[in-house]
This record gives C-alpha cells, structure tokens and sequence, in this order.
C-alpha cells in the first residue's frame, strides 16, 4: 500500500482571541485507495485539519507529505498548483461559480491546468458527470440545480484533474439521507475502483462506521487513529 | 483565451448594468475631455491665427527711450566736485524713424532668413468726418509689401488694396473705425497729424482683421501720402515688419538685429505674450477639468470593483482552492478593469467626437471683436490618442487596489464562514 498522504506532529495555534493550540502533534497516514472519514465533536479541530492537509493553510508546525512530494514549505504559487493537479475539495456549500452552467463549472479546473484541449475537457467533464448521473443538467446555471445535483456537480468538479486525494469537509452537511448515501457511494467507489484516497470530515456516523476506517478526533488530538 | 479572462468575461456579462455604469463613467469623462480640449485648442488656434495674421515675425522700430543721463549743466561742470541737480528736465529733440532707412533695408533684402520685409511710416493723427473726430493711427506703405506680408486681399470688406496705388491720396480703413465715422467707399474724410498738418483722403477700401484694436483705429495710406502728412521726406521710416522664412527662428534673429542696427526688435512671441498666457490659461483649465472628470470616472470605477469583489469572496476561495493562484484572480479582475477602460474609452471617444463635430457646426453669435462663423474646433489625433490613453489607464488605476485586494484573500477565512 502506496501513502497517498502522511501527517506528520502538526501543531497549531490560534493566537485570537487567546493563545490556543487547535491541532496537537497530530500525525498518521492515508494510503491510497482508502475512504477515511474523520469525526469528532464540534469544535474539535475537523475542519482546521482539513485547511492545513489541503495546503490552503501554511500557518502551522509539522510535515505535510502529500503523494511523496512534501508540500510544506512551498510558495504559496507553487501549492496553487500542486492543489489544481492533485487535490480535489468538496465542500459543505458547494461553491459553484454562479455565472457558469454545471458543465462549466467542472472544466474551469481542469482549463486552468491546461493540459487538455478545450474540446478534449469538455468531453472529460460531460463523461465525469454522466457518471454522477448529472449529463442532463449540463447545460444549466449551477445557480438553478438543487443542493443534491449541485453537491455532485462539485464532485465531479473535484475529480475532473484526476487529483490522487479528495478532501471533503462537511459534503453532506446540507444533503437529506438520500443524497447523503448516494455522495458516499460514490466516495467509495471512487477509493475501491480508481484507487483515490478520499478523506471526508463528517458528523454522519452511520456512513463513517460503513468506511474502511475512521479517524476520530478529540480537542485537538486523534483518539482513534483507525485500525 | 485563458480561462482567466473566460471567468473575467462571465463576471462581466452577468453584472451588465453595473459594466455599463462603470463604463459610462469613463465614457463621459473621456467625450467631456475630447470636446474640451477641442473647442480650446480651436480657441487657441484661432486666436493665435488672428493674431499672427497680423503681427509680423519681427517688427523693427525706434522705441523712443527719453534719456535724461546727459545735461549741459553737468557737462559744464564735469569733474568739479558740486553736485548738479535739474529740476524737471526736458528730453532733447528726439527722432522717431529710423536713421538711414534704405541703406537698412538694402540689408534686409539680402539677409538669407529674411523672406519678406515691408518698410512703414506710422503715425497717431486725428480723423475729421464732418463734425466727428476721432483718434486713431495710419500706416503709410507700399501697399504691395504690406498686402503680401498679411494677405491684406482676403481681409477687405469693399474694395481692393491696389486701388491705394492708383488712387491719389486712397485710404483704406479699418472696418471699427469706418464705422464709427460713418464713412463708405467713395467719402473723403480729413486727417489732421500731429505736427497739425491737415490732409483729405478718400476712401477706397475697409478692411477687416478681425482685431477691434486694430480694426477700430487704424487705416492705410501709400507711403509718399504718409510721409507727406508728417512734412518729411522720402527716406523717413518709422518701422519694417519683417517676414522669416521660418517663424520659429524670430526671437533669434530679432536679438541679432537689435544687437546689429541697435533699434527695438521685437518678435512675435514677445509681441503675443498675452495670446500664449491665455493659451495657458485655456490648457490648464482643460487638464484640471478632464483629470477631475476621469478621477470621478476612477473613483466609481473603485466603488463598482470593490462590490464586485466582495460579492465574489466565495467565489474567489473556492477559485484559489482549486488551484488558481493570487496573481490569476488579479489578472481576473483587472482585466475587467481594463475591458471597462478600454471600451469606455472608446465610446468617450466617438461621444467626444460628434460632440466636437456639432458644435464646430454651431454658429457663432456675430459680434464686432470677433470675425468667427462656427465654434473654433479643432480635430487633433493626438488629442484622441491621450483620449485613449488616460481612459484606459484610469480603470486600470482604479482597478489595481481592489484586485490586489481580490488577489489577498485568504481563503480558508471565506471557506469557514
Ligand atoms: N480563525 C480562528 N481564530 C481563532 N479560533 C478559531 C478560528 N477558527 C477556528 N477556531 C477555533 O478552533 C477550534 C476548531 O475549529 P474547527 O472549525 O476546526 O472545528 P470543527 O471540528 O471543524 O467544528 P465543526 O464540527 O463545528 O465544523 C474551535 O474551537 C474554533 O472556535
Ligand atoms: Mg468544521
């Protein structure tokens, strides 16, 4: 088994409004292939984790080794583009681009690493959605779908580049038990048939007991770093 | 296109009215500039034609300096130690033309810069018309030299300038002052010079400069005519205008005169000193006018970025997470700026055009001082290159701190809410 991603003694501080330690000493690794939720009480320290993991927050203590490439210590352009070929973030609001149709929303990702022709990604995109079952609705303003379609819209977003790790805070956070089970369907089919470590902050517990193992956290620190 | 200015176009489109407000801003400022500095340079123009129309390159004169240095009463007692002091002076004789005249102009004619010269007898006389008297000047000449020098044809009212020539003791008269005595072609008036010597002209020309300082007290004889009336002889000459080949070389060339011949020679900048400071005056009130129009532009260009940004907070997150760097969302929302700037400078433009165009067609109200058919307006590329230029860099001043802004956000502090 390949470590898709390997924590290693991450600290960090919140200095407003007091000193406080939000992360302490957290390590542990997430190989390849695996589904992870990670759980924990709110105002555990889930979602700073997850900042941190997705490089988007550099402020902390520790190693962050994402893929075999260490992504500490890089300039804030270059974790730009580390994050656009090899993260992919699903996040509680979705966050579509409001102007842009659901099919547009997926290729922006996708036009910005260039490596597609635009012909090429449109097709790559319409081909991601149809897997969601969304292909129908690809010509809509991500604006007009409703939270469900547009939370898959942002998965297919998330997987046009082909990122080797999914990042997901809070995904189903506004999904009935309907859509909440199709979205971690798919996230772990998308881990045990493409071979895509995927992480997913949760509060579902139902779902998290399904997965391969669990990462639960308490006040900063990992309780249970899963079997 | 890159993906970046796809997004800039989307953001765009979906917020027309607020693009189209932004853009009239520019647009506005841009026409407001173009017509401005239209009608003023065409003012400036047309004062500076008019004025030149009529002022030589230099003019050459004996500006009569009273020189009160000399007394006999000091000169007697030279080199006694007494102090003299005379009470109220009096200047000697002094002569108002120009010694040796011909010998002068014989110089000019050969002098290479020199294009055209016409040689002058003035004077300030009295013009009788009936029981009407009223001040004013002549100007004896040769009526070819001076014709050539100012394009005199194109300036007459009635008759023509050679008829001087053939006339005997012709006056050609300035239109203000024809008016004022209440004279037509054909009438004779008197004119009594100073030394009280009284002579009758009969008028056959009026001309019109378009000057009312000019027009209204001057008048044209023949040379002969004039020094006749100043009882002097062939070779008195009070001034030479004097035509260059290339104007530009007057003030240069006019110091050497003085420096050669040592009379007053003054050229044509000097002489229109108030023409440039008006120029100036004009320009300035231009450039304060325009640069406050397009600041106004800039600050609600400012406005209308800084709301779009904050509207798209989210938007810029979920942008930076997936993988656009700080420099993409600035490229993102400057060239919205930019494409704001360019178009609204474009509109500005042609808006600043027509603008121009009908009022270079507007009649202007007659009036004796000016001889003006249509508003001045003058159509210059260069002014719709700084058009374009200032339109265009505006938005982009206005644009940078917002998009700098844009390009900061620290997108975990919009992702959590
Ligand atoms: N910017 C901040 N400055 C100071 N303290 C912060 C900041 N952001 C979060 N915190 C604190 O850090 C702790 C962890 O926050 P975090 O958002 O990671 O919790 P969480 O586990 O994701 O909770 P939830 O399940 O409610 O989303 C909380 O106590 C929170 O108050
Ligand atoms: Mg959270």
């Amino acid at each position: 088994m390949t470590p898709a991603l390997t924590a290693e003694k991450l600290n960090k501080y919140f200095h407003e409004p007091e000193e406080f330690r939000v992360l302490q000493d957290i390590s542990f690794t997430i190989n390849k292939g695996e589904f992870v939720p990670i759980i924990g009480k709110s105002g555990c320290g889930k979602s700073t984790l997850l900042y941190l993991l997705s490089t988007l927050d550099t402020d902390y203590s520790g190693t962050i080794t994402i893929n075999g490439e260490r992504v500490t210590g890089l300039s804030q352009n270059e974790l730009a583009l580390f994050r656009n070929q090899h993260i992919g973030f699903v996040f509680q609001f979705h966050f579509l681009l409001p102007e842009f149709t659901a099919l547009e929303n997926v290729m922006l990702p996708a036009l910005k690493l260039g490596r597609w022709s635009k012909a090429e990604t449109e097709e790559r995109a319409l081909a991601q959605l149809q897997q969601l079952e969304m292909a129908p609705f690809a010509r809509q303003l991500s604006s007009k779908l409703s939270g469900g379609q547009q939370q898959r819209i942002a998965i297919a977003r998330a997987l046009i580049n082909e990122p080797m790790i999914i990042m997901a805070d809070e995904p189903t956070g506004n999904l009935d038990s309907g859509n909440t089970r199709l979205v971690f369907d798919i996230f772990n089919q998308l881990a045990h048939e493409k071979g895509i470590a995927v992480l997913a902050v949760t509060h579902d517990l139902d779902f998290a007991k399904q997965a391969d193992r669990v990462i639960e956290m308490k006040d900063g620190h990992i309780v249970s770093p899963g079997a | 296109m890159s993906v970046n200015l796809l997004i800039a176009r989307r953001h765009l489109m979906a917020s027309k009215k607020q693009t189209l407000v932004a853009m009239l801003g520019v647009t506005f400022g841009i026409a407001m500039f173009i017509l401005m500095i239209s009608f003023m340079i065409g003012v400036n123009q047309f004062m500076e034609r008019t004025m030149l129309s009529f002022t030589p390159d230099i003019h050459l004169y004996n500006d009569i300096s009273t020189n009160y240095s000399h007394s006999i009463a000091g000169e007697y007692f030279k080199g006694q130690p007494v102090t003299v002091s005379v009470a109220h002076p009096k200047p000697r004789q002094v002569r108002l033309d120009l010694k040796n005249a011909a010998a002068l102009l014989s110089r000019l004619r050969r002098d290479p810069l020199v294009a055209e010269i016409s040689p002058v007898v003035t004077t300030l006389v009295f013009y009788n018309y009936g029981p009407v008297q009223i001040n004013g000047s002549i100007s004896g000449v040769n009526i070819d030299d001076e014709s050539r020098m100012f394009d005199l044809k194109d300036k007459m009212v009635t008759g023509l300038p050679e008829a001087l020539l053939t006339a005997d003791k012709g006056i050609l008269m300035g239109s203000g002052l024809a008016q004022k005595l209440n004279v037509q072609l054909g009438d004779l008036v008197s004119l009594a010079a100073p030394n009280g010597m009284l002579m009758r002209f009969r008028v056959v020309g009026i001309f019109r400069i378009g000057i009312s300082a000019i027009d209204n007290v001057r008048s044209y004889v023949s040379l002969a005519n004039g020094q006749q009336l100043l009882g002097k002889d062939k070779s008195y000459i009070t001034d030479i205008s004097i035509k260059l080949h290339d104007h530009a070389r007057a003030a240069v060339a006019a110091k050497t005169l003085h420096n050669q011949f040592g009379y007053k020679a003054d050229d044509w900048e000097t002489a229109n000193a108030s023409v440039k400071t008006s120029n100036l005056v004009r320009d300035t009130l231009t450039y304060v006018v325009s640069v406050t129009l397009l600041i106004v532009a800039g600050f609600g260009i400012y406005n209308i970025m800084n709301m779009t940004i904050n509207n798209k907070m989210k938007d810029i997150a979920i942008l930076k997470a997936q993988g656009f760097a700080g420099r993409d969302i600035m490229q993102i929302f400057l060239s919205q700026a930019i494409f704001i700037g360019i178009l609204g400078a474009l509109s500005g433009m042609l808006l600043g055009f027509i603008l121009a165009y009908a009022l270079s067609s507007v009649p202007f109200p007659p009036n004796e001082y000016v001889a003006l058919k249509y508003f001045p307006v003058a159509f210059e590329p260069a002014h719709y290159f700084f058009g374009l230029l200032f339109g265009s860099l505006t938005p982009l001043a206005a644009g940078l701190m917002p998009s700098l802004k844009a390009a900061k956000i620290d997108p975990v502090m919009i992702l959590r809410g």
